[in-house]
């Protein structure tokens, strides 16, 4: 247990882990918009989430990017990476809800043949990443699939600074975005589903499907736009992962997934605050319990925390409400 | 083409059905001649396609798994699907009869494996540390036929451990929180070094005829033909245990808390009681192939325990048909077996039972075989009771 | 009107010696939802023996008065006693061993399972095997002569198939199991006679038709040996005839010796049927008393039998 080591730097330990909740929860959105109105697991999401970092990959070596590049192209590159993560994400999301859940939504499924097809839907994408692609594009696409199961770098967009220090808490450059981007792409959400006419669309079939499609509310439509909604976020996160790791493979997604699903259910599953404060607070915890234990216990860490959390208190820190939002 | 294969699936599951309903109406002593013809077929299975003196059944040889070129053992890849198929029992009472999706069954299996590693082999620091304590020799390790025990209690208390507090959340809830349990088994047993060896992992684990040597006559490291017919045997005998279950009290309990949990409560169901003795009987099942798994492997580390292999497991049940132990155990078996005998297909094995997984859930939840559950029936009673009249 | 309305005017009741013990007493009962009073100090007895009525309008707190009899709702204040028993609290399969069985307003079976299967769980609720029990068949004991398996062949080796069996039974005994679930058969069997449905006692619980669902939900609920039985809508959906079967049933059960609790909307049959009425409205309780006299009170007539009521009679 090393307390002097985690008093002595807490608040470089919160801030790493602020950046690193706020990854887990632009993921954890995916899940909670789909918990919040279908009451299901996407254990899917992860998988979109990993699609994201492939486009990202695919796109900075086809741009045929270099490290370092002048801050101009460095914005442009990232903007770039964000609007095809954003497409590549979002699309695959949608593709899942229409070929897999679909179906069993109008056979009225119960929610654990939604789950089992989740999961076998996140396995499939996993190897058509690290299996079919490489044998099918491996010498098109080399950077990204040459080898089966690879993990492959990424070019680095930003070099790691400091920027400013407060005592002795350093705060990196990349720090800094990865954590106001994740924050703005969340006001945004909660800004489209709280003050448009979409947005009220979602919540009235969140609180009351039956009603909301009395009210002339689209059903299939508030789902599609659901699924496109929280690929987006997945890619924005992606778009962040890559910039602040710089790599990617294949079965990127499970644990990332389980621990920002860990998040959304924190928060409250179906709150999109929930989730951001969810995400975050998961992220700190994770990186006080690796500096007080040792950083090979960080994933322990995360399940743990789900599994007191469901036991004592499944509706999560904000409670669950996807319709009563604005609450 | 979707109409076409499910058409095609419709006259499938009949033709199964008219199987199974003339099965049922075979007189007993026909049943028995079948049952046993089916033993003297699973025991002879390692020589499949061979006869004495040499000879090949043709037909029957390339069902082998070593018949192609590289292929694997024999009667190996018959003991893993022996050990498959054990899983997909204990699952099965999880997922099929009590409706609990367990994504992290293989934290039973890793702790069944870890239990005969860790207390019968010599080089395991549990063992060496009692030697010290209590002043063994350095051959000292509990024997096979107690690590057994050990196994299978150990896993009862680690399945009643984890349910007793997570078997009242929702079923999806639940779900997600035992993939967690699995990972955190494997993550304890990979940085736990000074209990479990961490990655390095554990050696020498011990079968029946204790430490893994040359001089091993039935249970030795080549031949696996004697570990197939030890696995086989706990299948049958598990088989056995499973359908008294299944046809009793408790059977019925699953079933109803199953089907549902509320209106089974009203009728004097605990339903937390009986899921909980689901989850321990499940645990013990994984727990008992894990420990068949290790002895036969005699070296395990964490790395044969990740979650893929969870999904895996859940595949086999509900590919294979949910609640039905025929349908589990084939999906087992096809899961173990087709990747061992097609070798071009193994590379893409996790992709097609991914695929398998969800064609399956959107074109027929119930598994290949068709759940016609073992219902309980009267029989000539029921004749009886046709006759009597509507109000007594 | 006053709770003792009732003791000039119950003359449907069995004979019974001595004062009417009180089976279930509802004592100051209120629940809230949030803000929403859905139950307001409700005050009740059901006696021993009686069919009593319990009737109002749609949302007057029927389905949740009885949600808290049953144990699926906590009331804010107030309590539910049962033989002197505290009914709150308990959890549904506590309350069940205590004697309290209900049916569902929407078809609550098990759909996958048989008539007889249905049924069994209801009696398995009195037996004690458990997965040692069932696993390994103890604990044994001496069966009775006609418990033994019977030979029943003339000749060959079914025949001695047949002795080695009995001879085995006379030896070691018979299982807890077994004997239990035999039981549980011939019970079940039993019921789904008494309620008319035993000609498709090996059908799904899905595949049955509504009126035989409907009567194997009595059954399941029977099954339990419950000291009162609460039905719940039982005649939603039949026919007259369909319904005047059901009356029949109604009786015969109380006739079994057993409490019933009748919540319905048709009017005729709560009329037809039960000892006494309690009619709630907007959750609180308006009047009580034998069918005649509450069909008289002004306060109901206003609040539910306000149409004209040629139910009355």
């Amino acid at each position: 247990m090393h307390f002097d080591e985690l008093i002595g730097h807490l608040g470089q330990h919160t801030v790493d882990g602020l950046s690193k909740g706020a990854i887990y929860a632009l993921i954890a959105l995916g899940y909670t918009l789909v918990y919040g109105v279908l009451r299901l697991i996407n254990f899917a999401h992860s998988e979109v989430f990993m699609v994201g970092t492939f486009a990202v990959l695919i796109l900075w070596t086809q741009l045929g990017v270099q490290n370092n590049p002048p801050v101009g192209q460095a914005i442009l590159f990232l903007v770039l990476g964000l609007v095809v993560a954003a497409v590549a994400s979002g699309g695959t999301a949608l593709a899942l809800e229409r070929i897999a859940y679909r179906p069993l939504r109008r056979k009225n499924a119960p929610p654990l043949i939604f789950l089992i097809t989740a999961i076998g839907l996140s396995l499939v994408f996993v190897e058509l990443f690290g299996q079919v692609l490489p044998k099918l594009l491996g010498t098109v696409l080399p950077e990204a699939f040459g080898r089966p199961r690879q993990i492959v770098g990424m070019p680095t967009i930003i070099q790691q600074e400091t920027l400013f220090t407060i005592g002795n808490t350093a705060i990196t450059n990349i720090q800094l975005i990865v954590f106001v981007a994740a924050v703005a792409m969340m006001a945004l959400l909660d800004w489209f589903i709280n003050r448009t006419r979409y947005g009220r669309g979602v919540r009235a079939v969140a609180q009351n499907p039956e009603t909301a499609a009395l009210m002339g509310v689209n059903q299939e439509r508030v789902i599609m736009l659901i699924f496109v909604l929280g690929g987006i976020m997945a890619g924005a996160a992606a778009l962040l992962w890559s910039m602040r790791f710089g790599f990617t493979q294949n079965s990127i997604g499970f644990v990332l997934g389980l621990k920002a699903f860990t998040a959304a259910v924190l928060g409250g599953i179906g709150n999109l605050r929930g989730a951001l404060l969810g995400g975050l607070f998961l992220g700190v915890v994770e990186v006080y319990g690796a500096t007080l234990f040792a950083s090979n216990w960080e994933d322990v860490i995360a399940f743990v925390v789900l599994i007191v959390v469901l036991m004592f208190r499944p509706t999560g820190l904000l409670g669950e409400s996807l319709g009563r939002a604005r609450a | 083409m979707i109409d076409k294969i499910r058409s095609a699936d419709r006259r499938r599951v009949g033709i199964l059905t008219s199987v199974g309903d003339r099965w049922r109406a075979l007189p007993k002593w026909q049943k028995a001649i079948g049952v046993v013809a089916l033993l003297v077929f699973l025991y002879h299975l390692p020589y499949l396609g061979k006869l004495p003196g040499g000879l090949m059944i043709p037909g029957l040889n390339n069902l082998r798994t070593d018949s192609i070129e590289g292929g694997n053992n024999w009667a190996g890849v018959l003991f893993v699907c022996a050990i498959y198929v054990l899983v997909a029992i204990g699952l099965n009472v999880v997922v099929g009869l009590a409706g609990l999706l367990d994504l992290g069954y293989i934290g039973f299996f890793a702790i069944g494996a870890y239990s005969v590693a860790l207390f019968g082999s010599v080089n395991s620091p549990v063992v060496k540390w009692i030697q010290q304590e209590f002043n063994l020799p350095p051959t000292w390790a509990v024997t096979w036929g107690i690590c057994l025990l050990l196994a299978i209690v150990l896993t009862m208390i680690s399945g009643v451990l984890l349910g007793w507090p997570t078997l009242r959340l929702r079923g999806d809830y639940l779900a997600i929180v035992t993939l967690g349990f699995g990972e955190i088994i494997r993550i304890v047993a990979r940085n736990a070094t000074g209990v479990t060896n961490g990655p390095v992992g554990i050696s020498a684990i011990p079968g029946p005829e204790g430490p893994p040597s040359a001089d091993n006559k039935v249970f030795g490291l080549i031949d696996a033909k004697p570990w197939y017919w030890l696995a086989i045997t706990f299948v049958l005998l598990m088989v056995v245990l499973v359908r008294r279950l299944e046809h009793s009290r408790v059977g019925r309990a699953w079933l109803a808390v199953r089907e549902d949990e509320d209106a089974a409560a009203v009728m004097g169901v605990y339903p937390f009681k009986f899921k909980l003795w689901a989850f321990a009987m499940g645990a013990a099942l994984g727990g008992l192939s894990g420990f068949l798994f290790g002895s036969r492997n005699a070296f395990i580390d964490p790395t044969q325990f990740n979650a893929n292999l969870s999904i895996l497991f859940v595949a086999m049940v509900v590919v294979g048909g949910s609640g039905n132990m025929i349908g589990v155990s084939l999906g087992a078996v096809l899961l173990a077996y087709l990747p061992e005998r097609f070798r071009d297909f193994a590379d893409y094995r996790w992709l097609v039972f991914g695929l398998a997984m969800v064609l399956v859930m959107i074109l027929r939840p119930q598994g290949l075989i068709p759940s016609r559950r073992r219902a309980r029936e009267l029989k000539d009673r029921a004749a009886e009771a046709e006759e009597a009249p509507a109000h007594v | 009107m006053s709770d003792q309305t009732t003791s000039t005017s119950a003359p449907k009741i069995p004979a019974q010696p001595g004062p009417r013990s009180v089976l279930l007493e509802v004592d100051d009962v209120t629940l809230r939802f949030g803000g929403v009073v859905a139950l307001d100090k409700i005050n009740f007895q059901i006696y021993e023996g009686e069919i009593l009525g319990l009737i109002g309008p749609n949302g007057a707190g029927k389905t949740t008065s009885f949600n808290v009899m049953t144990g699926v709702y906590k009331p804010t204040s107030g309590a539910v006693r049962f033989r002197g028993q505290k009914v709150t609290g308990r959890k549904p399969h506590q309350i069940s061993q205590l004697g309290i069985s209900r049916t569902f307003q929407n078809i609550r079976l098990f759909p996958e399972m048989t008539a007889l299967e249905n049924v069994m769980v209801g009696t398995d609720s009195r037996h004690k095997t458990s997965v040692p029990g069932a696993l390994f068949r103890l604990p044994r004991r001496k069966p009775k002569p006609h418990e033994l398996p019977q030979v029943t062949a003339a000749s060959g080796i079914v025949r001695n198939w047949q002795q080695v069996r009995r001879t085995f039974a006379k030896t070691f005994g018979l299982s807890r199991h077994i004997l239990e679930e035999r039981a549980a058969e011939a019970k079940a069997l039993e019921l789904l006679r008494f309620v008319g449905i035993a000609d498709r006692a090996n059908d799904e619980a899905r595949n049955l038709p509504y009126g035989y669902q409907r009567r194997l939900e009595i059954a399941r609920a029977l099954a339990t040996e419950p000291k009162l039985i609460c039905l719940d809508e039982p005649a939603a959906g039949f026919n007259p005839a369909e319904k005047e079967e059901l009356l029949t049933l109604i009786r015969n059960i109380r006739d079994m010796g057993l409490t019933v609790l009748l919540i319905e909307h048709d009017m005729r049959l709560v009329m037809g049927v039960t000892d006494r009425i309690v009619v709630l409205e907007f959750g609180r309780k308006i009047a009580e008393g034998a069918p005649a006299e509450v069909s008289r009170d002004p306060r109901v007539i206003a609040a539910y039998l306000g149409e004209p009521a040629d139910d009355a009679a």
